[in-house]
């Protein structure tokens, strides 16, 4: 992008004698603009509909289906319906705070998306340190959920944010612990840099690296779930406990904007996971143009990330919400001291095979193939032991 | 038991447990949604999937209402108002009213089981909803109808044989418990609608 605007003014588009700066500044505004208004909030919003769909098969109803065609049009009415709603602010709050607390969740989930790596141009700011800057500006929700449970002066809304901020925090060192065998590999934080070391086909995928990185990358999604409040650890906003956690007091706009940072989010954490272990937007060289490279590994990155987020809805409908103390377990328990096998036998394969162990690879590409295949099996199998019982008993 | 083989029987429970539940899940996103989308999007009308015998809203056939009042006396909460005058001279009876109060009605029937002809007889139809009470009193004279007549030994009047067919085919199976069998049905013109379960549509 900067060579681009380098290129522009070289031809003199911004006038003889044009401010670098200036030009640079305003370029990466109108980028993240378009970034924004393109992909992010269309993303967040539509996926809610995508998302009640899901749970409406997975529980056999058809779930939306009213506004537009299939009801693709029910995110623009609810967030309509939110616009047109009464912005109430509690007479015992506090209206700062208040009020500044959906902004910050909403800018953690706007800030990601610099380093959103969505094709080998398509960057707006590829940084040295991409990955951390990703994992330090989201773990911001945190203080805006903090700020809204505490700014609300009720104590359901209390009891939310505190459970938010320990959640994040504990979920944040398995999450982190496995973005250090990635790290361990390339030897750069960069996500373009992340990307460029894997290959397009899944053999040379991080996933399949070794079966190390494996489980680091089931521990990051897992603690990803858990990060941005999904079932089965919705804990901060447990609706048969809690009211609704953070946001009990929040109503209108501000209240949307939790829940569109929520589901914004989905697709950050799914994109971390796309580009630190499923090959981010690699795709094989099958066109000279750049445009339609680009475009080519466009579509890739947002298949797959798409993919992981569909995961996580159907996650969503299945698993039911966990107590807070098996959360902790889970967490202290179980996945710090695997995140730390896997960080030092990471080290290790990285020592004995600094070029990675193609043999290794395949054999685990081919066990995730069997699995699959295994899961297939059992999908079909519950399929048809459910028309039996529905032949007996047409009730249920 | 060890801690250590606790340990990992947990970590292998919760593999095990969830790669199950995943399958379950998704076999059920593989499967038709079960909802059946009343009113609007049905692939057969509710109403049409009645048995005949259905005690839905009633309806009179006026062309073969004989005006002898015994729904109006059977009815037990007089919700029927029929008014009629005899004609001396035609020694014919003239219904000017007759009017059924559907927000009275509790549809238990007895209208329909005395009246001879079968004029009197409950639809399939229940769908009742409306905005004031007054609509619901359903009016079905707007001027005044000279009652039906049986001839004697004559055949029956050719414009008034399917409704005079329909209404004894109900009213005989009011008689006779039990023969409100498909074979008695299927012996009704009208009633020739099987019982059908509502079949839910792809999902839409």
């Amino acid at each position: 992008m900067e060579a681009w605007l380098n290129r522009l003014m070289m031809r003199g588009v911004f006038g003889a004698h044009p401010i670098p700066v200036l030009v640079y500044a305003s370029g990466i505004a109108i980028a993240c603009a378009l970034v924004l208004f393109a992909i992010a909030l269309p993303f967040a919003s539509i996926v809610t509909w995508v998302e009640r769909r899901v749970w409406a098969r997975i529980q056999s109803r058809i779930g939306p289906n009213r506004v537009g065609p299939n009801g693709f049009l029910q995110w623009l009415a609810d967030g309509l319906k939110h616009i047109c709603k009464e912005d109430i602010i509690p007479a015992e709050a506090d209206p700062r705070l208040f009020k500044l607390a959906p902004y910050l969740v909403v800018l953690a989930f706007i800030l990601p998306w610099a380093v959103m790596p969505f094709s080998s141009s398509l960057i707006l700011a590829d940084l040295n340190v991409g990955i951390l800057y990703m994992t330090a500006v989201t773990a911001l929700t945190v203080v805006g959920v903090l700020m809204a449970g505490w700014a609300s002066n009720n104590k359901w809304s209390l009891i939310g944010g505190v459970r938010s901020a320990a959640q994040v925090v504990s979920y944040e060192i398995p999450a982190g612990l496995s973005i250090f065998p990635v790290v361990l590999m390339t030897g750069t934080l960069s996500m373009q840099g992340i990307t460029r070391a894997q290959g397009w086909s899944p053999d040379r995928w991080f996933l399949f690296a070794s079966p190390f990185c494996f489980a680091a990358a089931i521990i990051l999604f897992v603690a990803s779930l858990a990060e941005n409040n999904r079932t089965p650890f919705d804990l901060p906003e447990a609706e048969s406990e809690l009211v609704a956690g953070f946001a009990t007091e929040y109503s209108s706009m501000r209240y949307l904007f939790f829940f569109m940072a929520e589901w914004g989010n989905m697709f950050v954490s799914a994109a971390i996971i796309v580009t630190l272990y499923l090959g981010g937007w690699r795709f094989p060289h099958v066109s000279p143009s750049p445009i339609a490279m680009n475009l080519l590994e466009f579509a890739t990155f947002n298949i797959k990330v798409l993919i992981i987020v569909f995961v996580s809805m159907w996650i969503r409908g299945t698993l039911p919400r966990v107590r807070i103390d098996q959360m902790m377990s889970l967490c202290w328990k179980y996945f710090v001291p695997i995140a730390f096998v896997n960080l030092i036998g990471t080290a290790v394969w990285v020592a004995i095979w600094p070029a990675g162990n193609p043999f290794a690879a395949w054999s685990m590409l081919a066990v995730g193939v069997l699995l699959a295949a295994f899961f297939v099996r059992r999908v079909v199998h519950f399929a048809r032991r459910s028309r039996m019982e529905l032949y007996f008993h047409p009730t249920i | 038991m060890g801690a250590a083989a606790t340990y990992f029987r947990h970590l292998r429970e919760a593999v095990v447990s969830i790669f199950d539940g995943m399958a379950v899940s998704a076999s059920h996103l593989i499967r038709r949604p079960y909802t059946i989308q009343y009113p609007d999007r049905m692939p057969v009308r509710v109403q049409d999937t009645l048995p005949f015998r259905y005690r839905g809203i009633l309806d009179v056939d006026l062309e073969i209402c004989t005006g002898c009042l015994a729904c109006d006396r059977a009815c037990p909460i007089d919700c029927i108002a029929i008014a009629i005058e005899k004609n001396a001279a035609t020694r014919e009876i003239v219904i000017s009213q007759f009017d059924i109060d559907l927000a009275k009605c509790m549809y238990c029937g007895l209208c329909s089981e005395p009246c001879p002809t079968g004029a009197i007889h409950h639809t399939t139809e229940f769908e009742g909803a409306d905005f004031s009470l007054e609509s619901l009193i359903r009016r079905f004279i707007a001027e005044p109808v000279v009652a039906y007549k049986a001839k004697k030994g004559a055949e029956p009047d050719v414009a008034v044989a399917d409704l005079l067919t329909r209404g004894m085919t109900y009213v005989d199976e009011w008689a006779q418990p039990g023969s409100d069998k498909p074979a008695a049905v299927a012996a009704a013109p009208q009633a020739a609608v099987a019982p059908v379960v509502p079949v839910p549509g792809p999902g839409k």
